[in-house]
C-alpha cells in the first residue's frame, strides 16, 4: 500500500513540465523507434506461432461432423483479438521493454545519472520516464495490431498447408459474425496494458538504490508486477467492458 | 562565495548531520575531508539540493537557496557544475553530446557556438580526439576529465567535486587535482571538493573543513592542518608511516 502511495506520487510528478515541448517530443520519438526494434520481430514470431497452435489445437477438438470446418478460423479469431494477442503480449512486452526501462534507469540511478540531470535543475523523472510512457502507449497497440494480424496469418498458413480448412472457409470463418467493438475493446486493453507496464517499470527502476544487484532485482520485480497488474486489469476490463 | 548554516539531516533514526555552519570561498579549493562515512556526501548533497537538510539555510553569495522559489532555484542551478564520482557520464551519450548537453539544456547558444566551447573544455582538460567515443570505451580517468568538461562547460560560478580522485591512480589524481584548482583560479569560481585523500588534502587544500562523525570539528588550510591539536584530525592525517615521520620532524 505505501508503495502504491509512492507510486501515485511519482505518476503526478512526471507531469510537472520543465523542459520544452520540443525535447520532449525528440525524446519520445527515440523512444519509440527503441521500443519498436526492439520488440517487433519478436511480437511477429510469437503471435505467428501462436495462431498457427491454436488453429491445429482448435481443429483437433472439433472432430464432429456437424461442426462446420469455418468455425476453427472464428474461434482463431476470437481468441487472438481479444485474448491472444493484447494479454499475452503484453506479457512479453513486459519482459522485453518493461525490464530494459527498469534496468536502464537503475543503472541511470545508481551510476549518479539521475543525479546529475537534478543538478542541472531537470526534472529527472518527466525527462526520463514521460517520453517512455507516450512512446509505449503509443507503440503498443500498433505492435499487438501487428501481432493480431501476424496470428491471424499463421493459422491460416497451418490451416491450408495441412489441409484442415480451405482458404475459403478460413476467411469465411474470420469474417463471420465479426463484431467490430471487439477490436475497440482489444485496443483499450492495450492502451491500459501499455500504461501499466511502462509506468511500473520506470517506477521500480527510478527508486532503484544500491548497486548493481539491486538493478537486477529492480528488472525483475518491474516484470513480476506489471504482470500481475496486467492479468488484474485484464480481469477488470473484461468484467466492466462486455 | 557559498555560506553554509547550521545544516542538520537524519535518515530516519540516523543522524548523518548535525549543525553544521561554514564559508567556501571564492576562487578558492574548499574541501571537506574526512573518513569514509561521516556524511560528505551527504553534506554535499545538501548544498547542492540533491537532499533537503532537515534544518539549516545555503547561501549562494547571498542568495538563499534553501527557501528559494523554482525561479531563483534554477537560476542559481545554471551555475553550478558537478563533477560526481564515477563520472556520471549519461552512458546513450558520446563524449561530445555529454558535455554539450549542459549547453542544449541550460542555453540558446548556436550550434556552431556550442561545439567551440565544447571542444575548448575538452582541450582545457587535455582531451582532444575521444570526441565521438562512448563513456564505456573510454578509461576512468579520461571519464572524470569528462565529467570536468561538463562541469565547467556552461562558465559555473560554483563547482562540486565529489572525490574527484578515487580509483585513479597517484599520477593521474595529482593531474585531476591541478586541474581543479587551476580552472578554479583561472575563472575565479567557488570549488567544493569533497575527499579523504591525503594527497589531495595537501596538494590543493586551500581551505579544509573537517568532518567527523558528522560534525564539524576543525577548519584551516594546508598549511596548519599537520599541527592543529585536534585528536580526531591528528588520527584522519597520520595514518601512514610517510605522514607520521613528517610529524616527528
Ligand atoms: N539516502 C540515504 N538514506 C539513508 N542513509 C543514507 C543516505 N545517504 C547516506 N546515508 C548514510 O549517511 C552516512 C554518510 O554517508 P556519506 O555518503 O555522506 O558518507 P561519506 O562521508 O561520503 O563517505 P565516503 O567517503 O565513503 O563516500 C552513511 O552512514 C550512509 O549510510
Ligand atoms: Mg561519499
Amino acid at each position: 500500500m505505501k508503495g502504491f502511495g509512492r507510486y501515485v506520487i511519482f505518476l503526478s510528478s512526471l507531469v510537472v513540465r520543465r523542459e520544452t515541448f520540443k525535447t520532449y517530443y525528440n525524446l519520445t520519438l527515440e523512444e519509440c523507434v527503441q521500443i519498436g526494434l526492439k520488440s517487433i520481430l519478436l511480437f511477429m514470431l510469437v503471435s505467428t506461432f501462436m495462431g498457427a497452435v491454436t488453429t491445429l489445437q482448435t481443429g483437433a477438438n472439433l472432430v464432429s461432423p456437424f461442426v462446420p470446418r469455418f468455425i476453427i478460423s472464428n474461434v482463431v479469431r476470437e481468441m487472438t483479438i481479444l485474448e491472444l494477442a493484447p494479454t499475452i503480449m503484453a506479457v512479453i512486452y513486459a519482459g522485453k521493454v518493461g525490464s530494459s526501462m527498469a534496468g536502464g534507469l537503475g543503472t541511470m540511478r545508481i551510476t549518479e545519472q539521475i543525479d546529475a540531470l537534478e543538478v542541472m535543475g531537470i526534472n529527472s523523472a518527466s525527462y526520463l520516464v514521460l517520453p517512455k510512457i507516450v512512446a509505449s502507449i503509443l507503440m503498443y497497440p500498433l505492435l499487438v495490431i501487428v501481432a493480431a494480424v501476424c496470428a491471424l496469418f499463421g493459422g491460416y498458413l497451418v490451416g491450408v498447408l495441412t489441409g484442415l480448412l480451405t482458404p475459403t472457409e478460413y476467411v469465411y470463418g474470420i469474417r463471420y459474425g465479426f463484431n467490430p467493438y471487439f477490436i475497440t475493446f482489444a485496443l483499450i486493453k492495450t492502451f491500459v496494458f501499455a500504461f501499466l507496464i511502462s509506468t511500473i517499470s520506470s517506477f521500480k527502476g527510478y527508486y532503484t538504490h544500491g548497486g548493481a544487484l539491486e538493478v537486477g532485482i529492480a528488472s525483475t520485480q518491474a516484470v513480476t508486477t506489471s504482470i500481475i497488474a496486467i492479468l488484474l486489469a485484464d480481469y477488470f476490463l473484461a468484467y466492466l467492458l462486455i | 562565495m557559498i555560506k553554509i548554516n547550521n545544516i542538520s539531516k537524519s535518515f530516519g533514526d540516523k543522524t548523518v548531520l548535525t549543525g553544521i555552519t561554514g564559508e567556501f570561498e571564492k576562487g578558492k579549493t574548499n574541501l571537506i575531508i574526512g573518513s569514509s562515512g561521516t556524511g560528505k556526501s551527504v553534506l554535499l548533497k545538501c548544498i547542492v539540493g540533491l537532499i533537503q537538510p532537515d534544518t539549516g539555510h545555503v547561501f549562494f553569495d547571498l542568495r538563499n537557496f534553501t527557501e528559494a522559489d523554482k525561479e531563483m532555484k534554477s537560476e542559481i542551478r545554471r551555475e553550478i557544475g558537478m563533477l560526481f564520482q564515477g563520472g556520471a557520464l549519461f552512458d546513450s551519450k558520446n563524449v561530445e553530446e555529454n558535455v554539450m548537453f549542459p549547453l542544449n539544456i541550460l542555453t540558446r547558444m548556436s550550434e556552431a557556438d556550442k561545439m567551440d566551447r565544447v571542444n575548448f573544455c575538452l582541450k582545457r582538460v587535455g582531451l582532444e580526439g575521444v570526441n565521438k567515443k562512448m563513456p564505456s570505451e573510454i578509461s576512468g580517468g579520461m571519464k572524470k576529465r569528462v565529467g570536468i568538461a561538463r562541469a565547467i562547460v556552461n562558465n559555473p560560478n560554483y563547482l562540486f567535486c565529489d572525490e574527484p580522485n578515487s580509483g585513479l591512480d597517484p599520477q593521474t589524481s595529482v593531474v585531476i587535482d591541478d586541474l581543479i584548482m587551476e580552472i578554479t583560479h583561472e575563472f575565479d569560481i567557488t570549488t567544493i571538493v569533497v575527499t579523504h585523500d591525503m594527497n589531495s588534502v595537501l596538494g590543493i587544500g586551500e581551505k579544509i573543513m573537517f568532518l567527523y562523525k558528522g560534525s564539524k570539528l576543525w577548519e584551516g588550510s594546508n598549511n596548519d592542518i599537520t599541527h592543529s591539536g585536534v585528536k580526531e584530525l591528528d588520527d584522519f592525517v597520520f595514518t601512514n608511516k610517510v605522514m607520521r615521520s613528517l610529524k616527528g620532524t
